[in-house]
């Protein structure tokens, strides 16, 4: 099993992604200008400023080479997990529904927040039970999950609401207390909260981890059969 | 020109729209902070086009395209 993960000019987490992956299974970097994506299982669009954020958060990182060979390999299927900036990449790249917006305090935020897990039947929460709480760090200034009131209600008919704040932490003003969502194939996953800083318990949690051990769960079954 | 949608809450909007009587300037409604974004172009027809695509998020914001000689 091994992941890919993409490193766009400005990306700032794609180490402690890295090294997040290699405590589970084998892991590499794709650069931005990659075409090919190097036999990986599952991909990791990290977090980051990808190319300065210029314009709006993720707007020019959905027109790089790679993310033409990360949206073909996400329509065959495949597991694609985008972390805060790559949270939002994949929604300007139209892979994820809904946008990110600035947060309601209009300030850069860090800290530990809780997430209750909604959905524990996908490749990404797999690990988890449903009602489970991750504490796992927010660390951003665009992340309200924003989608129009009818697609939310779809979302959360579809079960693609896969980990939302625990009740007072909500951050930054988003719908619904959404955290993290997924497509309607579950195959694609984003999300604000940084799994791969809460990996080792001398970080404060490892409940992150759990994210990736979930993926390499949903490829070794796949590999198996 | 580009900015949030109607409906969508605006912070950066609210924050002005604040500021301004707390200077003395009354009776501002409906502040909306947005971006412009100047182009030189051979054909304005595409605009449209290039804010669906780039300069715009239309899930989020509305643009208008103002046409100067």
């Amino acid at each position: 099993m091994k992941f890919g993960v993409v490193r766009f000019p400005g990306s700032c987490d794609e180490h402690d992604a890295l090294l997040a992956c290699r405590r589970f299974a084998d892991a590499e970097v794709l650069w931005h200008k990659d075409r090919d994506l190097k036999g990986v299982d599952a991909v990791v669009v990290p977090g980051g400023f990808s190319y300065g954020d210029y314009l709006r958060v993720g707007a020019i990182a959905r027109f790089s080479p790679v993310m033409e060979a990360v949206t073909e390999f996400a329509l065959a299927g495949r597991p694609v997990l985008g972390i805060c900036n790559g949270f939002q990449v994949l929604c300007e790249a139209g892979l994820l529904p809904g946008a990110l917006l600035p947060n309601t305090s209009l300030r850069f935020l860090c800290r530990d927040v809780d997430l209750v897990v909604e959905n524990a039947d996908t490749p990404f929460t797999r690990a988890c039970s449903r009602g489970d709480v991750l504490s796992i760090p927010v660390k951003h200034t665009t992340g309200r999950f924003y989608a129009p009131e009818e697609a939310l209600d779809e979302l959360e008919r579809q079960g693609q609401v896969l980990l939302r704040y625990a009740d007072g932490h909500n951050p930054n003003g988003s719908a619904r207390d959404i955290a993290g969502v997924a497509n309607r194939q579950k195959n694609v996953f984003g999300l604000m909260p940084h799994p791969e800083h809460a990996t080792d318990p001398l970080a404060g949690s490892a409940d992150g981890g759990r994210i990736f051990e979930s993926l390499v769960a949903h490829v070794e079954e796949l590999v198996a059969a | 020109m580009i900015r949030p949608k109607e409906g969508i809450l605006d912070p950066q909007g609210q924050t002005v729209e604040r500021a301004l009587p707390a200077l003395g300037f009354e009776g501002v409604a409906n502040v909306h902070v947005g971006r412009l974004v100047e182009l030189d172009v051979d054909d304005v027809a595409r605009v449209p086009e290039m804010c669906e695509k780039l300069l715009a998020n239309p899930l989020i914001e509305d643009y208008e395209v103002l046409a100067v000689d």
